[in-house]
């Protein structure tokens, strides 16, 4: 089974964790102006890259904090987990 | 608040006969009606007040646990996030803790929860205890990996548990599990533990 690294408690296996999409998306600065397609383009529309991918997680079964990880989608490898108020890093 | 002591049961209350089977391998027992708290800490500056009530450093490291003896007998305070903690005192404390540690915190931002309806407490031991808890826990028990004062919360055979360890050489382990699922696990502990029930101890 695929090891997850979480942020806190090190390595876990996958099932203990939660999946929560893109990672880095913004909540609309001005919501109250946005027309119906930018809404919806900001509550359904994601990016699906072939190759690194920056994600949130969560350790649901363990220390139930919430997390940023980049993962290639070609290789499910994780290039890098790190807390959500830390910066993406880089990664070749 | 807290139910009266005569009527209450424990979840796991009838087991007795059932873990007794397990010795000498493994001796597993309920501790029950243990006060629980769920402390939440995000202004670490309050740290040095919540456990002088205590008399137990806060664990600072993730995924250990701190135990001591303070003014409220026996506690343990498990890490349970980067600002959450489980304060296990003896039976019968919660009420006496929570306002304790409430005056602690003061009014600065931070939380005492009174959970010690929400889980149970196990006690597992013995020479093949590590064996047992391996059949369905994929955390490395190995003293080298978990030493003592090991706090890990993961699955036990699918069942969300927080995981103590007491003594890692002896093979000393406290396992607390929600009520609900608590006679799910104690089911599948004594079926696990059912191919140690031949184990002898070795003459000296």
């Amino acid at each position: 089974m695929q090891l997850i690294p979480c942020p806190w408690c090190g390595p876990r296996e996958e099932v203990e964790f939660h999946y929560g999409g893109q990672a880095h998306v913004a909540y609309p600065a001005e919501s109250a102006a946005l027309s119906d397609e930018e809404w919806a383009k900001f509550v359904f529309f994601r990016d699906n890259p072939r190759g690194p991918f920056a994600e949130r997680w969560s350790h649901a079964a363990g220390c139930r904090r919430w997390f940023n990880a980049v993962r290639d989608t070609r290789s499910y490898e994780l290039l890098a987990v790190y807390r959500p108020d830390q910066e993406r890093p880089v990664t070749t | 608040m807290t139910a009266d002591i005569a009527t209450r049961r424990s979840p796991l209350d009838g087991w007795t006969s059932r873990f007794t089977e397990l010795a000498p391998a493994v001796r597993l027992a309920e501790r029950p009606f243990l006060a629980q708290l769920t402390l939440r800490l995000t202004d670490t500056s309050r740290a040095a007040a919540v456990s002088r009530v205590l008399g137990v450093e806060l664990p600072e490291t993730p995924c250990t646990f701190s135990s001591g003896t303070g003014p409220h007998g026996p506690v343990e305070v498990a890490w349970l996030g980067p600002d959450e903690y489980l304060v296990l005192a003896q039976p019968g404390l919660q009420r006496t803790l929570e306002s304790a540690l409430r005056e602690a915190i003061g009014d600065t931002h931070g939380a005492v929860v009174d959970v010690s309806a929400q889980r149970t407490t196990l006690t597992l031991s013995g020479p093949r205890a590590r064996d047992l808890l391996a059949h369905g826990c994929a955390i490395d028990l190995h003293p080298s990996a978990s030493p003592i004062g090991t706090c890990v919360q993961t699955l036990l055979a699918q069942a969300g548990i927080i995981l103590l360890v007491r003594d890692a050489d002896a093979g000393e382990f406290v396992v607390l599990v929600r009520a609900s699922f608590a006679t799910y696990l104690a089911a599948w502990l004594v079926d696990a533990g059912m191919e140690y029930r031949e184990y002898r101890e070795q003459p000296v």
